[in-house]
């Protein structure tokens, strides 16, 4: 038991410590950085998915819109206020996905 | 399937619900797609339980199985939301392990891929959204609302930014079933156009012969493809739960 600390190659320490992150005794070191899950294919996925993080903030913004006007009665009027903001919180999208990836 | 009579490649139609189990699926609409549902859930359990079972030291093949598909979804959750993760263990495997099954399932012949329906996959999206929103709400109060106003930015500008923070969020419900839905039926249109191609040019004489051969590859090598995609489409599935539920639990 005195050769613990050591161990061989010392990786008892290392694996305690990776251990006891697990179990959230401990911080670990550095908070998770990249995350894997937006990852995971090719030039052309990355592209799919990017293409739809736009379009689906559009279809939101679009149905806000519409469906705000249909109550209102004032059909152009805020669908079109709503359609840039919806071009903006697409790219929105695009770039925390793109930071998120590192 | 596609083209009997008439020589059109009718892709679509292999996603038509249709009622199961006879005259009492008909009577209740029970379909096929809730059929697979059932099977794909009963398929999670029966994989757990029977895996399970022997709870040895050194597991058998079963049981590494299951532990391997604990340790994959346990680590997912402690890496993305921190330990706060464990809390949300059930639901993300859950959620995992119901749509790899339901996309495996897909794959084999005369089986119905319920992750193809968008009325599937945004229920499932709805929920998770819904889900994501009652557990921020939980953890920080009304505290959850100041999500949607970036720090730092000139006072001007904050209306502007929470209405596009706001679409932003929900869009979210859309992006996350879309991914899967778009997916899963891509993949089975290729391959019904590509059985197609195999059936058609296979009829049509012997000089098309080649190209029939070269369309069955072509549909092996699809089927490998839908592996993969099943594969990832669930992954990235959970995964995203497990993001949005980090910002959930810690904003920001």
């Amino acid at each position: 038991m005195n050769k613990d600390a050591g161990g061989p190659d010392g990786s008892f320490n290392s694996r305690l410590q990776a251990a006891r992150i697990k179990q959230g005794l401990e911080t670990p070191p550095k908070p998770t950085g990249k995350d894997p899950g937006g990852a995971g294919g090719s030039a052309w996925g990355v592209g799919l998915r990017l293409g739809l993080e736009m379009v689906s903030a559009l279809v939101v913004a679009i149905a806000i819109g519409y469906g705000l006007d249909r109550y209102f009665g004032t059909r152009p009027i805020l669908l079109l206020v709503f359609l840039p903001l919806g071009i903006a919180a697409g790219v929105l999208n695009v770039w925390r996905m793109v930071m998120r990836e590192g | 399937m596609a083209a009997e009579g008439h020589s059109s490649i009718d892709a679509l139609s292999q996603f038509k619900l249709e009622p199961a189990l006879g005259a009492i699926g008909h009577s209740v609409n029970f379909t096929q797609a809730n059929l697979m549902m059932v099977v794909a859930s009963v398929l999670v359990l029966a994989l757990l339980w029977v895996g399970m079972r022997p709870r040895a030291m050194v597991p058998g093949r079963l049981q590494a199985a299951a532990e391997m598909c604990y340790e994959t979804v346990m680590s997912m959750c402690t890496e993305q939301i921190g330990h706060e993760g464990k809390k949300f263990f059930p639901i993300v495997f859950c959620l995992f392990f119901f749509i790899l099954f339901g996309n495996f399932l897909g794959v084999f012949p005369y089986f119905f891929t319920f992750t193809s329906h968008i009325a599937v996959t945004l229920a499932l999206s709805s929920f998770v959204f819904i889900l994501v929103t009652a557990v921020a709400l939980k953890e920080h109060g009304l505290h959850f609302f100041s999500y949607f106003v970036p720090q730092g930015i000139p006072a001007v500008l904050a209306p502007l930014m929470v209405l596009i923070e706001v679409i932003s969020y929900l869009s979210r419900i859309i992006s996350l079933s879309v991914r899967l839905f778009a997916n899963m039926m891509a993949g089975h249109v290729m391959l019904e156009v590509f059985g197609s191609f195999v059936v058609m040019l296979g009829g049509a004489g012997a000089l098309y012969l080649f190209p029939a051969g070269l369309s069955l590859v072509v549909n092996v090598a699809l089927i490998g493809f839908e592996l993969l995609v099943a594969t990832l489409q669930a992954y990235v599935f959970a995964i995203l739960t497990c993001i949005y539920l980090h910002d959930a639990v810690h904003l920001h």
